[in-house]
């Protein structure tokens, strides 16, 4: 199909809009949709689907840090291998590989500050490569994957005007 | 005091809007899915904004010149060039309160008592008070589904008397969604040019067409450029609707004397608006795209649901509203609309409300999020379901 990359923007901002509604918009048969999206999950093209929850309007208790941390490159492998022992744990949500002045970012969720602290602490602290780490805990979710995480959403307030 | 018998009988005489019974009984209920907005749903781009708020922080809290800010009459000829090919100076701008000032001022500039305009419809419901505050009175010239809603050249020689001095034209249009292409400008310009003719020609959804097709505007016609205001503004286009801001295009001579006109009514547009407005057009042709191909995508996808409910309707090329026919159901337009308001709230607007000729059709907006139109799209099919059986 050659409209895999406005299938895959509607996708991406959209993970709910059904087969039919995809057909509608880019004009081919909901069935070639399918198929499409089936071959863009086998070449994991699509990785997965996600909700985006806001956690702080649950009563699940959460804490989210974010770490900076100092690798020495490996020979042959360059990062990929440490950054494979980090994100292997389960606690671990996301990994980056930066530029400038620290080499990878790590998000992290725990329950409590004392759990995050521990992880750092009695495992990422002690891999090998990794040479230093900063603990960033997270404050506030302002917006996430381009949607707001507004503490009320506002109501519209558009007027019946014709 | 008898009031009623005191007042300018003209305006005591107009008719309200007869949808405002129906509008009060939707704001009664909860959980109405409402498509009968006449309004973008998107707030304006927040670098537009931005602007507007500095203005503030940097004190231009006073009036502008009459005719509008000299930049943002500059921006606006450039804009017009830009995407609609028009050939504009800035005396031939002037900056209004919003696109409903403009055509106010276009009526009581061009219009005496014993006129008479053309006001096609189904349309926008202000043309016709305003002509006849003007003094003038008003031939309304059906549009039908069978030829997309468009003004054909024959129809409108048929309405033209001695005493025709405007034809007001809406397109893309509300509420039908229906566009004017190339060749239908140049042959209703045919009949305009013979019949020396003023053309108001509101084309404030000019940005919003689809499949690939540009909007035409009235103002590339050159050698009517005398005779034609085109109408425009930020509303719809930029989602600036509260900004209220809006402008005309037109022959040097007419923006003097509507000029004139709006020194003594208005003063000058909100000053806030028209710095914002000037970031808008030199920045914002992305924002457009981007609001327009959103737009699109609900037009489909609704489309295509009206279809698989069996109601038929033109495919509309601009604006954003659907326009089917409801008459399989075997409803009028306002019974149809009050009875889906109550039994399955969903609120669209009855297409009476734009006209005798709206009769049999409703106003549906995908200015609307894709959650609630899939919601309408749902509680619609129960609706007919229900109704046909």
């Amino acid at each position: 199909m050659e409209n895999n990359e406005k299938l895959l923007k509607q996708l991406e901002k959209n993970g709910r809009i059904t087969g039919e509604q995809l057909a509608s918009v880019l004009g081919e048969s909901a069935d070639e949709i399918r198929d499409t999206i089936a071959e863009l999950e086998r070449e994991k093209v699509i990785v997965g689907y996600n909700a985006l929850i806001d956690w702080d309007k649950t009563d699940r208790e959460l804490v989210t840090a974010l770490i900076e941390v100092k690798v020495t490159p490996q020979r042959g492998d360059g990062f990929d291998r440490v950054a494979a022992r980090i994100y292997q744990y389960p606690e671990v949500t996301s990994v980056y590989l930066l530029s400038g002045g620290f080499d990878l970012v790590v998000m992290i969720e725990g329950k409590t500050l004392k759990e995050v602290a521990h992880f750092v602490s009695s495992k990422l602290a002690t891999i090998d490569a990794v040479t230093g780490t900063a603990t960033h805990f997270v404050l506030k979710k302002y917006k996430d994957k381009g949607v707001l995480f507004e503490e009320d959403a506002e109501e519209d307030r558009r007027i019946l005007v014709i | 005091m008898n009031l009623p018998n005191s007042i300018n009988p003209v305006i005591r005489d107009l008719k309200p809007s007869g949808i405002r019974k129906f509008f009060d009984l939707a704001s009664t209920m909860d959980n109405v899915v409402s498509l009968s907005i006449g309004e973008p749903d998107f707030a304006t781009p927040w670098h537009i904004r931005d602007v507007g708020i500095y203005s503030l922080e940097k004190s231009r809290t006073h009036y502008l010149a009459n005719a509008g800010l000299a930049e943002l009459r500059e921006e606006i000829t450039k804009y017009a060039s830009r995407r609609f090919g028009l050939s504009y100076q800035p005396q031939n701008v002037l900056v209004t309160v919003g696109g409903s000032e403009a055509i106010d001022l276009a009526c009581r500039v061009l219009l005496a008592p014993g006129d008479e305009v053309i006001v096609p419809e189904p349309s926008f419901v202000c043309y016709e008070p305003l002509c006849r505050m003007a003094g003038a009175s008003v031939i309304r010239l059906r549009t039908q589904a069978e030829d997309e809603f468009r003004v054909k050249p024959e129809a409108l020689e048929a309405a033209i008397t001695p005493r025709t001095k405007l034809l007001i034209l809406s397109y893309p249009n509300n509420p039908t969604g229906a566009i004017l292409r190339k060749e239908d400008v140049e042959a209703l310009a045919d009949v305009i040019r013979k019949h020396d003719l003023f053309v108001l020609s509101d084309e404030i959804y000019a940005e919003l067409t689809y499949g690939g097709e540009r909007h035409f505007s009235f103002g590339a016609v050159e050698d009517l450029k005398e005779r034609v205001l085109v109408v425009n503004g930020f509303s719809k286009a930029y989602a600036m609707t509260g900004w209220r801001l809006g402008y005309v295009m037109g022959d040097e001579y007419l923006i003097k004397m509507m000029t004139k006109l709006h020194q003594f009514g208005i003063m000058s547009a909100p000053t806030t608006s028209q710095y914002a407005a000037c970031e808008a057009l030199r920045e914002g042709d992305e924002d457009i795209d981007a609001m327009r191909e959103e737009y699109d995508d609900r037009r489909r996808i609704i489309l295509d649901g009206l279809a698989n409910l069996g109601l038929a309707c033109f495919e509309p090329k601009g604006a954003f509203y659907v326009f089917p026919e409801i008459v399989s159901t075997g409803l009028d337009s306002e019974s149809f609309c009050e009875a889906l308001l109550r039994e399955e709230r969903v609120a669209v607007v009855p297409g009476n409300a734009f006209g005798d000729s709206g009769e049999g059709f409703v106003r549906i907006s995908y200015a609307a999020s894709l959650e609630n139109i899939s919601k309408a799209m749902e509680r619609m099919e129960s609706f007919l379901k229900r109704h046909r059986d």
